[in-house]
């Protein structure tokens, strides 16, 4: 019987079981290498970050400095700022990212007031065995597409249609237009901020409530003083959600937006009408931008935690 | 400056070569027809085996299966008879056209004027063998070898036919019936908020036609040679516009659903999108204004990395068949391009209705083009504003 080479020095590996031997072996040398080990264990997920997720970040960048010909489209591959310029110096684009600001904020807001209710109702007066079914209605609709979904909204916001309806006939509903879309984002993202928030007050405990109540404290107050301050850090987190998928969305408010205009349409157009993909990367750095800052304006609330 | 400096140098130098003056280039935007060659790309030189596929960039109505509608189909007995699958994208503008052009996953494109230029410079489409082609010679002469589809007498497509972008309203709710684009740039419009307009910088040249007409002191030839006060002139109606407009449209889909419930009264149209709404029981009607119009002039353009050269060649002669050509002019509302399917369309007044074989009627319709720095109406004193301007005013003009 041939025993294999071993590292004895290792003292690892039974000398009588040669079929383990060479994976022994690597295991005894990664024992002794520590960095090596750590190296291997880290190698496909940082490639997967570096390469993947920052380096598609890094050519955004780069890709922006570059400009194409107006007339063949070909991309001229020579860094200049011409873009940046455009966009900082043209109006329009200051107006069109507050108007994305401005939409994914009031998208946010409308979720967070929709959402607090609902997910306190969830975690501390329906009764327990019930809260599963009720964690399950609210991610039902995550499961529908979000065409179908955005479209559904086109024809219920349609002249003449339910919503106008509701409101009193043909031409008193919003239309189409900006309200019709942070409407319907709002009705997208709203599982994206009861999540949260349920979670954070499913780890209040209910003592907390019964002792400002037997301290003399209303509901208002006990929301104020001591279900407000616990479950912040949720709704912050949440709102990462909400904003930065707003932010970025360009599907809802071309079926229902009339002829509004985000950032989103802006690269959109560049990338599939203008056949402008630098002048896009170029606009498409402004949510990275405003994300980075949201992100590192929360970062102390310790809403990252929640997420 | 959105030109880099060899494309620059290449203007340049074409533009030497061309007038013979030293002066040119420093400031020369894109490079226009004349100014550059096109990138050499052979033709293919005989038919050989169908490779069992195509895959075609079209307008929407261009090439009909019979899944929109069982008695529009010209595409099942081609596949029948040349074991041809065809795989179809419907693009809804020309830059969208463009881009899929670039990826080099399709082999045939029905090109309009304001695109087929920007791909035989850009190098995506192959001049195209005509003696391939068995249909061609009865192709209307006035189609052949023009200025967007050929290059220095070297034929880069097949005609396909042409036609005008129209009005549309409803006529249950626009009274009296429109007759004039002014009725889309009126900015008191009783329909504020119900107008519709197409969603590309190639909009740009309806204002301009309009202003050709109504603004005669801005001396405007060609709605796509437009120079700096001209070229404001347009933005400025566009811009006046915008705050009437309900929604821009560039998915005809879209058009169709926004005129059946009423979210839109009045705007551009293609006759197609007229007919499917009138299909759709939407009390819809479809005029040329007295102005005139912008409108189209498509080529089928093979591409230059096409996979399926033979099965391209084969649809590009299908579509101009007598007979399909005759099915897709009815079912789009243009006039064809083959003569002999004059005599093959169902109602025997289509080609006098669509003008076809009128040329004075088509020099009213100004067929899109693409804007380049050096003015196409001729004018050697200035620069006018090439697509690379116009896109970027979309933008503005939109807010």
């Amino acid at each position: 019987m041939a025993t294999p080479t071993l590292d004895r020095s290792a003292g690892a590996a039974p000398a009588e079981d040669p079929a383990r031997g060479p994976v022994r072996r690597l295991s005894a040398w990664l024992h002794r290498h520590a960095g090596v080990r750590l190296a291997a264990l880290l190698a496909a997920p940082l490639f997967w970050l570096v390469v993947a997720y920052l380096g598609a970040l890094a050519v955004l960048f780069v890709s922006a400095l570059w400009t194409v010909n107006g007339f063949t489209g070909e991309v001229v591959r020579q860094p200049t700022l011409t873009n940046f310029r455009t966009i900082a110096t043209d109006e329009v684009y200051r107006t069109v990212a507050l108007r994305s600001v401005g939409t994914a904020a009031a998208v946010t807001v409308l979720d967070a007031l929709v959402a607090l209710p609902m997910a306190f109702y969830m975690a501390k007066v329906a009764r327990p065995r019930y809260r599963r079914w009720l964690v399950v209605a609210i991610l039902t609709p995550l499961w529908a597409s979000y065409l179908v979904k955005a479209y559904a909204w086109r024809v219920l916001l349609a002249n003449g249609g339910p919503v106008d309806w509701l409101l009193g006939g043909p031409g008193s509903g919003p239309g189409y237009g900006l309200t019709a879309t942070v409407l319907v984002l709002a009705y997208l993202w709203l599982p994206y901020m009861i999540l949260p928030i349920y979670a954070g007050l499913e780890r209040l405990p209910d003592s907390l409530l019964e002792a400002s109540a037997d301290l003399g404290a209303r509901a208002g107050r006990t929301f104020r003083k001591v279900v407000l301050p616990v479950i912040v850090p949720s709704v912050i987190a949440g709102s990462i959600f909400t904003f930065s998928l707003s932010l970025g969305d360009y599907i809802t408010v071309q079926i229902v937006g009339g002829k509004t205009q985000l950032i989103g349409n802006l690269v959109y157009a560049n990338i599939g009408a203008a056949n402008n993909l630098p002048f896009a990367a170029a606009l498409a750095t402004i949510p990275v931008l405003i994300m980075v800052g949201y992100l590192v304006a929360v970062r102390r609330s310790g809403a990252l935690e929640e997420l | 400056m959105r030109t880099g400096r060899t494309v620059t140098a290449l203007a340049a130098v074409g533009l030497l070569a061309l007038t013979g003056c030293g002066d040119g280039g420093t400031n020369a935007g894109g490079s226009g027809p004349g100014g550059i060659k096109p990138p050499s790309v052979p033709k293919l030189s005989s038919l050989g085996a169908g490779e069992g596929q195509v895959n075609i960039v079209a307008w929407a109505g261009y090439v009909e299966d019979g899944s929109t509608d069982p008695k529009v189909d010209w595409v099942t007995d081609f596949e029948k008879q040349t074991g041809c699958q065809v795989n179809v994208k419907v693009a809804g503008t020309s830059d969208e056209m463009v881009t899929l052009m670039k990826t080099g996953e399709y082999d045939v494109v029905s090109a309009s004027g304001d695109a087929s230029l920007r791909l035989i410079y850009g190098g995506d489409v192959a001049p195209v063998n005509t003696d391939l082609i068995t249909n061609y010679k009865d192709v209307f002469d006035g189609l052949k070898l023009k200025q967007w589809n050929s290059v220095d007498g070297v034929a880069y497509g097949i005609p396909h036919g042409r036609g005008a972008n129209l009005l549309m309203y409803r006529t249950d709710v626009v009274k009296p019936a429109p007759t004039s684009w002014g009725a889309v740039f009126d900015a008191n419009s009783p329909y504020k908020g119900k107008i519709t307009a197409y969603d590309s910088p190639i909009y740009l040249a309806d204002a301009a036609l309009y202003l050709m007409k109504h603004q005669r002191d801005l001396g405007i030839k060609n709605p796509y040679a437009l120079d700096d006060k001209q070229f404001a002139a347009a933005v400025d109606l566009l811009k006046k516009q915008n705050e009437t407009i309900g929604e821009y449209w560039s998915d005809y889909t879209k058009e169709v659903q926004a005129f059946k419930t009423g979210n839109s009264v009045l705007g551009t149209t293609w006759q197609v999108i007229a007919n499917l709404a009138q299909a759709d029981k939407a009390p819809v009607e479809a005029i040329l204004p007295e102005e005139g119009a912008t409108g189209w002039s498509d080529t089928w353009m093979v591409s230059a990395k096409s996979k399926h050269p033979n099965c391209a060649y084969r649809w590009m002669d299908h579509i101009i068949s007598p007979k399909a050509n005759a099915a897709v002019a009815e079912w789009f509302g243009e006039a064809p391009a083959n003569r002999l399917a004059c005599a093959q369309t169902a109602d025997k007044n289509h080609c006098a209705t669509f003008h076809a074989e009128d040329e004075a009627y088509f020099e009213k319709v100004w067929f899109w083009s693409t804007p380049v720095a050096q003015c196409l109406d001729g004018r050697k004193d200035v620069i006018c504003k090439d697509y690379a301007a116009w896109t970027q005013a979309w933008t503005t003009v939109k807010g």
